[in-house]
């Protein structure tokens, strides 16, 4: 279902979610994306738990018709823009402050698999 | 890796048909990022300019940036494409440390400019690559990668990123397959990197250099043996970064597919690296499970809807396009196809329009810039443009050679004094005392002098050989340090002489 919906893109993105919301193998699909190390008590554990909150936001569908576009954004709004002026930057320490690990002021992070964006 | 075969360029275009596709990246040139006001100047020390929005940091808010919705359109516009009225931002999920946000924002089905296209010329044919879609996301930090082989990936113990470039606006350009381009492929893709480049510069909105970046072209490759009508599966090669290894990617991916084909193997697609130093491609990582984004509309940004009004005033502001400006020049200026494509490659174009604008004319211009000047800027191993010369100059030097003040020899002298810092070119022909002798009593007493110290040549002028009139003439140049006038001095010489 969540693959689906990934193939569809954002169009698909409002859509029918159903009931029986996810599967344990997409939660684990999920947190191999996510870069989450889940134990296989911790995917029973949320598997069911996402099932219970999808299921619950999907009764949404009950209200939704069919000639009501998916909304994604409450706001009436377009075209929200700033000019293009600089604005002051953190200073290196203050951006490096929260890192874990910081070396030759930049962020320093494990070791990259092979595979990149 | 390196039990690939590959065929001959000539033998695979024999038996199959490329089909490409080019994906272009450009960073816009904004003074300030694509959602937040950090700077986005190249080079600068990591880690200075970032903030909240572009770390990722839970609570910050990101706001476009108008200049970079402006220059879209306009790169848009270039491309004949149809801007759309009304699209949004999309989120694009994937865990990296390039992009602390967990997220690039990009766009999706709903990118801003939609159907374009761009002729390439390519030995004198024209070739119309079409453009599916010009959209709007953000660059990504660099990522250095340390220990085990030094800067690859591979074996690497652990990274350093630094997100200055995080959040720069990036246009990514992707081209629909450029079909039925046969043996011409590696040249077409190549001429199309080239055109997107000099259109994109000229709109101002980057400074599109390859080697630092700022544009960056993916190359998609297929086969399918000729005559086919069904699409091989292709390959990609990322991050391509200069014109000439576009055309050789396309090219050694052509050989290479052709040899796995002829073996009866099957192309996988996936992602390959071009490596500059053999001019071939190595596969990348294969992709286990299909590419798997999330993509959802970015809740944070509203949508856009950029007005026709605006759109039209852009439209409006355009300047002249490269290929429109091309066609004026020649014509103008009376060139051959070869003649403008020199002057192209040399980057002169502006220096030689500006020179004239000066007031210089054409041939003048054209001829300092692409002979004297072109000269000394290889010497130097400097850019055309960098040579502390203006066309003020180059016009100043030509109105000076018009008018008689000096020849060309003299010119020559000018330039030098200009480039070694004396100051404009009056000054150094004031300085150095560069203006021909056209006195001619002055001129009457230095020949005299000459043929009073060449009593030998002098008597074989007197005897008919006139031919021998030119070491005198040397010698007259010589005694003036080039200022004279030859061609009076030589008139003069065989009038004193021979009457």
């Amino acid at each position: 279902m969540l693959n689906e919906h990934a193939a569809h893109g954002t169009a698909a993105a409002g859509q029918a979610r159903g009931g029986g919301a996810i599967t344990r193998e997409e939660v684990a699909h999920l947190a191999r994306l996510s870069r989450l190390a889940l134990r296989e008590d911790e995917l029973d554990h949320l598997a069911t738990q996402l099932d219970d909150i999808i299921s619950a936001v999907a009764r949404i569908q009950e209200v939704a018709a069919e000639d009501i576009p998916p909304t994604s954004h409450a706001l009436p709004l377009t075209n929200v823009f700033r000019t293009d002026e600089v604005r002051p930057s953190l200073a290196p320490d203050q951006a490096l402050s929260g890192a874990p690990a910081a070396e030759e002021q930049r962020f320093r992070v494990p070791r990259i698999l092979d595979e990149e964006a | 890796m390196s039990t690939e075969t590959l065929v001959p360029y000539d033998e695979a275009l024999a038996r199959y048909e490329p089909v490409l596709g080019i994906e272009t990246h450009i960073e816009l040139g904004t003074t300030t990022k694509m959602f937040c006001g950090c700077a986005t100047e190249f080079g600068a020390e990591p880690n200075t300019q970032v903030c909240p929005v572009c770390l990722g940091m839970p609570g910050s808010l990101p706001v476009t940036n108008r200049a970079a919705i402006e220059g879209i359109i306009k790169i848009g516009l270039a491309l004949n494409c149809t801007i759309v009225e009304w699209c949004r931002f999309a989120r694009k999920n994937y865990f990296y440390p390039d992009m602390p946000k967990n997220f690039q924002i990009s766009q999706y089905d709903e990118p801003l400019c939609i159907d374009g296209y761009l002729d390439v010329e390519v030995e004198g044919e024209t070739y119309r690559v079409e453009i599916e879609r010009v959209h709007m996301e953000e660059d990504t930090g660099k990522s250095l990668h340390v220990g085990g082989a030094t800067g690859r990936i591979h074996g690497a113990d652990f990274s350093l990123v630094d997100y200055n470039r995080a959040g720069i606006p990036l246009v990514e350009i992707v081209t629909k397959p450029i079909v039925a381009t046969g043996d011409k492929a590696p040249l077409v893709a190549r001429a199309y990197a080239t055109e997107l480049r000099e259109l994109v510069r000229a709109l101002g909105v980057s400074d599109v250099r390859m080697e630092q970046g700022s544009m960056r072209c993916d190359v998609n490759v297929s086969l399918m043996p000729k005559g086919a009508s069904e699409w091989g599966t292709r390959s990609e090669t990322k991050n391509v970064n200069s014109l000439r290894s576009v055309e050789r990617a396309v090219r050694f991916e052509i050989e290479r597919q052709a040899g796995v084909l002829d073996a009866g193997g099957r192309v996988i697609q996936e992602t390959r690296h071009f490596q500059e130093n053999t001019g071939s491609t190595t596969s990348g990582r294969s992709k286990e499970e299909a590419q798997d984004y999330r993509y959802f509309p970015e809740p944070d940004l509203v949508p856009m809807a950029p007005s026709r009004e605006w759109v039209e005033q852009l439209r409006a502001g355009q300047p002249e396009l490269p290929a429109a400006r091309r066609a004026r020049v020649t014509e103008e200026w009376g060139l051959a196809e070869k003649e403008l494509r020199d002057i192209v490659n040399a980057g002169a174009l502006d220096l030689i329009e500006d020179t004239i604008r000066e007031g210089a004319d054409p041939a003048a211009a054209r001829k300092w810039w692409m002979n004297e000047l072109s000269r000394r800027a290889t010497e130097q191993g400097a850019d055309l443009a960098e040579l502390p010369v203006t066309p003020a100059d180059v016009a100043r030097v030509s109105g000076l050679v018009a008018e008689g003040t000096i020849n060309d020899k003299l010119a020559r002298q000018v330039f030098d004094g200009v480039l070694a810092g004396e100051g404009s070119p009056d000054e150094v022909v004031e300085k150095r005392g560069l203006k021909v002798v056209s006195d001619e009593g002055q001129l009457g007493t230095v020949i005299d002098e000459v043929i009073a110290a060449n009593p030998d040549v002098a008597d074989k002028i007197r005897g008919g050989k006139v031919a021998a009139a030119g070491a005198l003439v040397g010698a007259v140049m010589k005694a003036t340090r080039g200022q004279a006038d030859a061609g009076r001095a030589r008139e003069l010489i065989i009038q004193k002489l021979t009457s």
